[in-house]
Formats: C-alpha cells, sequence, structure tokens
C-alpha cells in the first residue's frame, strides 16, 4: 500500500479495483439496503393514506358533474360570452342534456352541484329535466323558458357557465365565506351568512385557550415532579400518565358523568351550598364542557415535553442566583424560567396541533357552542354530502395543521419526540 | 426540594401553597377516571352517585351493569372485534414499523427526513382528515365495511409510533456488534435475531403497545369506515353515549381503565428493563 502511494496512483483495495470505487460501491450497497428497509412501510403508507388524503383534497376543486353529465351544453357554452341569454344552438344541446340526464337519473347531481352557488336551482334543474323528456322538437329556447323562471335569468347561466369548468375555486370560496355575486365577481357572504371564517377562528381561539390552560397547569406539577426526589416523582407519575394511557372515550364518558347537569359535580355544589339546587349549572353541551373535557385530555401531552426538560435543568444555577442576592421570584423568572421555554415551545404546539383537529370530544359534550372545525367537516361528509365543502374545510385544517408541525419540527425534531 | 431549614415564614406559606396547588391538578387529572368506577356499581340507572351510595347502602351497589355486558351481544361482539382488529393491525404495524425504523437509524440512509415526515404523518394528519380521506377511497376499491379494511387503517395510523420507539432504541445502539456477529460468521438473519432483536425487544415491545392501543382506542375512522358488523367498543361507546346513555358504559369504561393500568404497568417495566441493559440506572 505504501508503495502505491509513493509512486502516486490510486490506493487499490484487496481485490486490486481503486479503494475509492470499492467504497463508493460499498456505500451504495448500504444506502439501498436501508432504502429497502424502509421501502414497505412507505409503499404502505403512501397507499393506505397520502394517496386517500389526496384524493379527498382533490374533491375540494374537482368539478366533474356538468362536464360529464352535461357535455353537450359544455361543449355548445364553450364560447358563449356571457352578455345575454344564449340562442337556440345552446338550448338544444341543454334539452339534449336534460333528456339524458333524465334517462340515467343523474341530472340531480348536476342539480346538487348548481344549487351550492345558488339556491334553487336544484329544482330547476330536475323540473327542467321531467319536462324536458315530453318535448319532441324545437324551437327548443321559447318551450325551455317557459319550464322555469331561472332560465330567463342571466346570472343562472353566468352559474352554468362558470361551471363548465373542470376544476372549481368554489368549494375553497365558500370555506372562506365569499362567494360569487350576480356578475361572477367574488365577493364576501352576507354577514349573516358568514359560518367557516368564524368556526375556524372559533376552533384556533379554543385551541389556544385549551393550550394556555395546559401551560398553566402543567408547569407546577411538571416542576414539582422534576425536582422531588425520583421515588416521589415515579409514583406521581401514574396520575400524569394513567390518564394518557386511558381510553379517550372512557374520559369524555368520565366527563359526561362529572359535568351533566344531575352529574357529581353539580352535586357537590349543591352539597356544599354553593349551588342552588333549582339552577344547577350546565357545564355540558357548551363551550365549557369541551375546554374542561380538552384540557383533561390533552394536559399530559404538555407535562411529558415539560417534564423531561426541567429534569435536565441542574438545581445548582437556582441556588448560584439566590446566593447572589436575588430574590425568590427574580431568579425563577430570570434563572429558571427561560430554560424551560423549549419544553413550554414543544408542548404548546402539540397540544395545540392535536386540539385544532379534535372530534370526538367536541361532538360528545360540546354541544353547539362548543364544536369544532371537525365536526363541521363530519358533518358535511356525513349528513350534508357536501364532499368538496368537506374536501375544501378538510385541505385547510390540513394546510394549518401541516405548518405548525413544520414549526414543531424545527424547534424539537421530531425524533426527539417522547412518548409516554 | 425539600423545605430547607433557615425557610422563613413566607417561604413556608408558599411551599404548603404550591404543594396544595398541585395536588389539586393532580386531583383534576385523577377523579374523572376514578369517578366512574364506583358509579359502574350503581344499582340505578343513572350516571350519579345515589344517597344510598353514599351512605355505603350494600343494596345501592350491584353488578347488573356488568352482566348486562356479558350478556349483551353487540358488547361481546364489539369486544371480539376490537381484538380482532387491533391484533391483526398491531402484528402489521410492528413488523413494518420496526423495518422502517432500522433502515431510518443506518447512517447512509437517504431523503432520511423526507421519509421521516411521510411515516410519521399518519400521526400528525388529524383524524377527522384522514378519516374522510380513506372513507373515499377505501369505499372506491371495495374495502369500506370490512375487516381488511378497518386493520389495513389502523395498521396505518399505529406505525408511527413504533417508528418513533424503535428509532429511539436504535439511537444507543451499537453498531460495532453486528459487525463483531458477521466477523464471527453470522448470517444478517442470524444477526438480526440472535443480536440486534434482543437490545430493540423493549423498544419494538412498546411500540407495538401504543399501535395496539391506538388501533384499540380509535373511533373516527371506524366511525366512517365500519359497517354494523365491524363494531368495536369505542364504536359501541360512541352510540351508548349518543343514542341510549345507559351505565353499562361505564362498567366498560371500568374495565378499559384496568387494562389501562396493567399497559401501564407493563411499560414501566419495559422501560427500567432497557435502562438496564443500557446501563444506566433505573429510575
Amino acid at each position: 500500500m505504501a508503495e502505491d502511494t509513493v509512486q502516486g496512483g490510486p490506493v487499490l483495495a484487496a481485490d486490486g479495483t481503486p479503494l475509492k470505487a470499492s467504497l463508493n460501491k460499498a456505500m451504495r450497497k448500504n444506502r439501498i439496503r436501508a432504502l429497502l428497509l424502509v421501502t414497505p412501510l412507505f409503499l404502505f403508507i403512501l397507499f393506505s393514506f397520502l394517496i386517500p388524503i389526496f384524493d379527498m383534497t382533490f374533491r375540494s376543486v374537482d368539478n366533474w358533474q356538468l362536464v360529464e353529465l352535461m357535455p353537450k351544453t359544455t361543449a355548445a357554452l364553450a364560447d358563449w360570452d356571457g352578455k345575454a341569454i344564449p340562442e337556440e344552438p345552446v338550448f338544444a344541446a341543454l334539452v339534449e342534456d336534460l333528456k339524458n340526464g333524465a334517462k340515467s337519473r343523474e341530472i340531480g347531481k348536476v342539480g346538487t352541484r348548481l344549487n351550492y352557488e345558488k339556491s334553487g336551482m336544484r329544482s330547476m334543474i330536475t323540473g327542467s329535466a321531467r319536462k324536458a323528456v315530453k318535448v319532441k322538437e324545437g324551437p327548443y329556447k321559447p318551450q325551455v323558458l317557459k319550464f322555469h323562471r331561472y332560465w330567463d335569468d342571466l346570472e343562472t347561466w353566468t352559474v352554468i357557465k362558470r361551471n363548465t369548468a373542470p376544476y372549481t375555486i368554489g368549494y375553497y370560496l365558500n370555506a372562506v365565506d365569499m362567494k360569487y355575486d350576480k356578475q361572477g365577481d367574488i365577493v364576501m357572504q352576507p354577514e349573516n351568512q358568514q359560518i367557516y371564517g368564524k368556526l375556524f377562528l372559533r376552533t384556533f381561539a379554543i385551541s389556544l385557550g385549551i393550550t394556555i390552560i395546559c401551560v398553566i397547569l402543567a408547569y407546577p406539577i411538571s416542576y414539582l415532579l422534576a425536582t422531588l426526589p425520583i421515588r416521589y416523582s415515579n409514583l406521581l407519575m401514574i396520575f400524569v400518565l394513567l390518564p394518557f394511557w386511558t381510553s379517550l372515550l372512557v374520559r369524555t364518558t368520565a366527563w359526561i358523568a362529572m359535568l351533566q347537569s344531575q352529574g357529581v359535580l353539580n352535586d357537590l355544589f349543591v352539597f356544599f351550598g354553593l349551588v342552588d339546587d333549582a339552577n344547577r349549572l350546565q357545564l355540558m353541551h357548551n363551550l365549557a364542557g369541551t375546554v374542561i373535557a380538552m384540557t383533561h385530555i390533552l394536559l399530559p401531552f404538555m407535562v411529558l415535553p415539560l417534564y423531561s426538560v426541567m429534569k435536565t435543568i441542574p438545581p445548582s444555577y437556582m441556588r448560584a442566583a439566590l446566593s447572589m442576592g436575588a430574590n425568590p421570584l427574580v431568579a425563577f423568572v430570570r434563572v429558571y424560567m427561560p430554560q424551560t421555554l423549549s419544553g413550554i415551545g414543544a408542548g404548546s404546539i402539540l397540544v395545540f396541533i392535536l386540539s385544532i383537529g379534535y372530534y370526538i370530544t367536541p361532538a360528545l359534550v360540546g354541544g353547539t357552542s362548543g364544536t369544532l372545525i371537525s365536526n363541521q367537516i363530519a358533518y358535511h361528509m356525513q349528513s350534508s354530502l357536501n364532499w368538496g365543502l368537506a374536501g375544501a374545510l378538510g385541505a385547510l385544517l390540513l394546510a394549518s395543521v401541516l405548518v405548525l408541525y413544520m414549526l414543531y419540527n424545527k424547534l424539537v425534531g421530531i425524533d426527539n419526540m417522547r412518548l409516554g | 426540594m425539600a423545605l430547607p431549614a433557615y425557610a422563613g415564614p413566607l417561604e413556608t406559606t408558599w411551599y404548603y401553597t404550591f404543594r396544595f396547588l398541585c395536588g389539586c391538578i393532580f386531583l383534576f387529572l385523577i377523579t374523572p377516571i376514578l369517578v366512574i368506577i364506583p358509579l359502574s356499581f350503581n344499582v340505578e340507572p343513572y350516571f350519579t352517585f345515589t344517597s344510598g351510595m353514599l351512605s355505603f347502602d350494600p343494596d345501592a351497589y350491584s353488578l347488573k351493569w356488568y352482566e348486562d355486558f356479558i350478556n349483551n351481544t353487540q358488547w361481546t361482539h364489539s369486544v371480539k372485534n376490537s381484538f380482532i382488529i387491533a391484533i391483526f393491525s398491531t402484528i402489521l404495524a410492528t413488523i413494518l414499523g420496526t423495518l422502517a425504523a432500522l433502515g431510518l437509524s443506518k447512517p447512509h440512509m437517504p431523503y432520511r427526513s423526507l421519509m421521516m415526515g411521510v411515516l410519521i404523518s399518519p400521526m400528525i394528519v388529524p383524524l377527522i382528515i384522514s378519516a374522510a380521506g380513506m372513507y373515499f377511497f377505501y369505499s372506491n376499491i371495495g374495502l369500506s365495511q370490512t375487516y381488511l379494511g378497518i386493520i389495513l387503517a389502523h395498521t396505518a395510523l399505529g406505525t408511527p409510533f413504533v417508528v418513533i420507539t424503535v428509532t429511539a432504541t436504535l439511537v444507543g445502539f451499537n453498531h460495532s456488534l453486528t459487525r463483531a456477529s458477521a466477523n464471527l460468521g453470522a448470517n444478517p438473519t442470524t444477526t438480526f435475531f440472535k443480536v440486534i432483536m434482543p437490545l430493540i425487544l423493549p423498544g419494538v415491545i412498546s411500540g407495538a403497545l401504543f399501535a395496539f392501543i391506538t388501533s384499540f382506542d380509535e373511533v373516527v375512522v371506524v366511525l366512517f369506515l365500519a359497517g354494523f358488523d365491524q363494531r368495536t367498543i369505542p364504536r359501541q361507546m360512541w352510540s351508548g353515549i349518543r343514542e341510549q346513555i345507559s351505565p353499562t358504559i361505564l362498567a366498560v369504561a371500568t374495565i378499559l381503565v384496568m387494562i389501562s393500568i396493567a399497559l401501564l404497568a407493563t411499560l414501566e417495566v419495559l422501560r427500567r428493563r432497557s435502562e438496564r441493559l443500557r446501563g444506566m440506572t433505573p429510575g
């Protein structure tokens, strides 16, 4: 080997190939081996999880209804200028599409889609489809205009024309309380119909409130746990870990038993004379119920990171501050607290992320004033069946969670996440 | 942080006030869980303490909600479903997650942070979004309202926990051990089962426990994906709370609390074992 370097030629490995190439080959082999180990799970997550989520968010821009179910009208409207009610060829195409839609019983989907943009259009479309079946021959325009008064309205045609595009931002506009006006310009919804903006704000406000309460409650007990001798703190840790490991439904049930008007808390209040038996406190099916139950459920997620940070702070710093004449409060605020900031940050982001996506607890104890954005998504998924809007709301929620997650990753690093 | 001997009256007062405050917070954490235990023995169909219960009258207590739980086929069926789904998804999640964690811990892993982000995503995305996405997609491929569909969904939700716990165990793993094993003539499979596995076992088991509890406790995905036949315990509790509120739920809840106490104890034992293996003093 030494001779090789002296001669200036490449260093050779045992089999005679240059060492560098041989090393690169081994590294590549290692990289491939590492990748092969990760691949099964990666593919599994991709197919069972990520693609379904992309699929759902895609629904928030997908506008297939008119393109697929009214192809002739879509084609006929392609070069309509939008200045006046369209001419005969468009109406002929419309009648044909309505007939086909009525035959395949799919026309309701077009009606439902258009109804999201202008109420009353569902009954207009389904009614017109029924009437269109009876139309034998042209000219079609005068006959169709008699089907429903909306057909003579320029706004109707503006809406139809807009939705002949295969993609729409309509669901997102709806999700941020905006809409198209009669001329097709984007405007805010009237004040009394602005629900989602308020709901997003409420979700953020409630989550922030819960996060702050969690910090206030978690700080003292984490401090106690971190400073007590280990045999006591391990024992007290059970108080944090048992709720952490207990089923979510169990904890929610427990809070129902605690909070309902005939529940344990109200009974205690009445017993101690704090509250009159006749006007027991309404602690559940409102904001208070959501906040109390969710704080209880999320508190361990704040205590655990705080505790692990506090555990690493040497007590000598505080003693040094005290011996140099700081009073205990000053020493605590100026010396101890700054060292716990990373723990507060980690716990807060974790609790905030978890609470803005919460569904179960608000649905069971939240009533109407305590529900969050997740509950509205579930409502549109299961009851109103407006899946485009559910997708748009979901995508907005997902985006805010991802931003917070990146913050968390920057602050703590996902590798340092502690579990239990 | 025992009270020092030189503490003045102010410090003494603060010391006891602080402890009292902490006591209240611990009480807030534990009371709701403990309260349901006596309530589940209530003879009346209420969620509240009767005067008979408070005066410890034996007639005010009964086991009838437990009997109802055992004799009600809907409940027993849901228990069976919960275990089937949780066990299969735990096995899948543990195998996939452990393999991936081994890959991620290799020093030569390319695109490590991207991979980690993707593999962790099921834990980050709000459950309602995961459930909604899976609802559409699994219906399209005919997996909704099947056991397989729910098992796959729960596997996806459980793997991040396995990946995180096993990667954490591998941080302290001494890689020269595998080289030594190879040097002594063991093939990779033997090395894995005889050298790596025993050392990372505590991490694998605690990851598996997390995966199990995630599946066992999960209700949002089940709400969207399960048909009547696949109802699990939490799903049954959900409709129990929403539709016919009966103390049977409290009996089930008490049993679940007992299960989580057992889980907690197992994890504690594992943690101590893992710390002992790594040469740290058990806490």
